[in-house]
């Protein structure tokens, strides 16, 4: 049979890609008449470039990438846009068994309480300042990555300064394990399951989830390329009905099973199913035999999970302010909020009658409870969404809140 | 001035490769030119090398890392831009087609980078034709093999001579629109099955 449309994702092997990938594997593309073909990636960098000079149409990126790339960050960079996310948290911080003994030795107990267990890792940074060691040094995937950011602002909201006090470098998510195992790194922000492997491996140890530093925060998105979505528009919106599919389906408790047999294959992640069950679940091994259930750890669908909030973006612009990345300029500004299009998300959803947010940016870190929201349509509930040190990140007072933030 | 002035490094797993690379930018005559295969230690060597144009291949997955080292300029004294300029989308697309890319120096003059970029696409797409021929020549092997076993097959249970045991196989492959070594592959595994002495 052939198809009305056909589309060329890139992804790169991680949990996240997980709607994209069942989109095109467990029949919701075809049903939207799309021929979804998935390439997978070994670089971030790659699917940057295969997007700009057009072998993907779309792809699994990171939340500030498109931002990255549209702002002119990178080389090789074209006009990229975000109309649907992927999901929300799903990232750990691991630090190697050496790293944890030292904070268990200043009070960091296995809880994933990010500010106990920042606190630990800053009073060891002290102690082998104060004895002439050489700084810790983190890994994360990406300069413009989520795991970067959330990082940095844990390390800082607890007083360590992430350029100063350790060192941060970056290494692709399946190295990750390896590269603490081999004593390169001592720890790294990265998406499940490189995360789990570890811990299974018996070389690290879960110390806070992104869950925890702010919960219910953006992740991974569908980058689109601006110039393919203004000449696809119908593949377009097809294309969004059939990620929303799919990401109902990843989210079903009923499903984990047959997602988690899906993402074990070779051709995408190559991990074995277990190992894929904590990101579906949230029932995390940290290491040493100890377990805790994490709330709203990865949620595919959930929390209007897939909406494109601008004060997402908006966000991760403040971070790249923040750690030098770019000035904050009106017109920088102007490029960040046109990045995510939560109107395009609207029209393509509109037909399904499904819950829609109205607004298209919301005042992050507000809800303390989950709350019902007024949508279109179906009843749609958001949050909780506090950030783990109790900030408030509101998208109408960007100025005083990048003002704000302090380096550590 | 001559091209042998600027400085290369080849960052390629595949040695192969990276030695089909480094001939043909020796050939060029550029004399300094580093080929590393593994990125363990790079940023050392980048310091110490200091190159103009590093050449690096698209399966590599170090290239997140790579790009971050040249942004923060820390363990690389000059910027570095990926190729000369963002207008030549023609070279981009062809490089990235052939799965190669390329960092440059700020401010290097495109002429002087063009014949580098160029002889790297060349280069990478015929190292692909070569895989690719190898490839097609380790499976005509296989098939020559696999119907020397079915003709063998043909000629002791129908008592055919060889050139006849071949006709066989080419008519019945033409009939049913096959290729002759899946028919042979077809009857290699049938008698396998039948019997075990055909089947080896």
């Amino acid at each position: 049979m052939s198809m009305a449309h056909e589309i060329t994702a890139g992804f790169m092997p991680l949990f996240d890609s997980a709607v994209m990938v069942a989109a095109g594997e467990m029949g919701f593309a075809a049903r939207e008449g799309i021929d979804l073909k998935l390439q997978r990636e070994t670089s971030w960098a790659n699917i940057r470039d295969r997007i700009a000079i057009g072998h993907f149409d779309v792809a699994h990126m990171l939340g500030p990438m498109p931002l990255a790339c549209s702002l002119g960050l990178t080389p090789l960079a074209s006009e990229t846009i975000v109309p649907f996310s992927l999901g929300l948290g799903g990232n750990c911080v691991t630090v190697s068994n050496a790293v944890w003994e030292g904070m268990a030795a200043h009070g960091a107990s296995p809880d994933l309480d990010p500010a106990r267990a920042g606190q630990a890792l800053g009073a060891l940074i002290h102690e082998r300042a104060s004895a002439g060691r050489e700084p810790l040094r983190f890994a994360v995937v990406h300069p413009h990555s989520g795991h970067n950011y959330e990082l940095r602002y844990w390390l800082a909201a607890c007083g360590i300064d992430p350029d100063r006090d350790i060192e941060i470098v970056i290494v692709p998510p399946p190295f990750m394990a390896d590269a603490l195992a081999a004593g390169r790194i001592d720890g790294y922000c990265v998406g499940e399951p490189w995360n789990s492997a570890a811990v299974a491996a018996g070389i690290g140890r879960i110390v806070t989830v992104k869950a925890l530093l702010w919960r219910n925060s953006p992740e991974k998105v569908i980058g689109v390329r601006k110039v393919w979505a203004e000449e696809n528009p119908d593949a377009l919106a097809a294309l969004l009905r059939a990620l929303h599919h799919s990401a109902r389906w990843c989210q079903d408790p009923a499903n984990r099973g047959d997602l988690a047999a899906l993402m074990a294959r070779p051709e995408f992640l190559g991990q074995p199913e277990a190992i894929q069950m904590p990101a579906l679940t949230g029932r995390l091994q940290l290491g040493g035999g100890v377990e805790r259930n994490v709330e709203d750890f990865f949620l595919p669908f959930d929390k209007a999970a897939n909406f494109p909030w601008k004060s997402h973006a908006l966000w991760f612009y403040t971070q790249m302010v923040r750690w030098g990345q770019l000035p904050h300029t009106p017109q920088n500004l102007a490029i960040a909020r046109d990045c995510y299009r939560p109107d395009l998300y609207r029209s393509a959803l509109k037909p399904l009658g499904v819950a829609l947010p109205g607004a298209n940016a919301k005042v992050e870190g507000a809800l303390k409870a989950a709350t019902p929201v007024g949508s279109a349509g179906a009843s749609l509930v958001l949050g909780p969404d506090g950030f783990f040190d109790g900030q408030i990140f509101d998208p109408d007072r960007i100025d005083a809140y990048v003002a704000g933030q302090k380096r550590a | 001035m001559s091209a042998g002035s600027l400085t290369i490094l080849v960052i390629d797993e595949n040695r192969i490769r990276a030695s089909i690379i480094e001939a043909g930018l020796r050939d060029a005559g550029h004399r300094e030119v580093t080929v590393v295969h593994d990125v363990a230690g790079i940023a050392k060597r980048i310091a110490e090398i200091e190159p103009d144009v590093i050449v690096i291949d698209l399966e590599n997955p170090n290239r997140d890392m790579l790009e971050n080292m040249f942004q923060l300029s820390r363990a690389v004294k000059r910027p570095i831009a990926m190729f000369v300029d963002r207008s030549d989308q023609a070279s981009i697309e062809a490089a990235v087609d052939a799965g190669v890319s390329a960092y440059v120096v700020d401010g290097l003059k495109k002429e002087r980078i063009k014949p580098i970029l160029d002889m790297a696409i060349s280069r990478f797409n015929a190292f692909s034709r070569m895989a690719r021929e190898l490839e097609e020549a380790r499976s005509e092997l296989e098939n020559r093999k696999v119907i020397d076993r079915a003709k063998g097959i043909l000629m002791r249970s129908r008592g055919l001579n060889e050139e006849a045991a071949y006709v066989l196989l080419r008519k019945t492959a033409m009939n049913q629109n096959r290729k002759i070594a899946d028919i042979a592959q077809s009857l290699v595994t049938a008698a396998g099955l039948l019997g075990p002495q055909e089947g080896e």
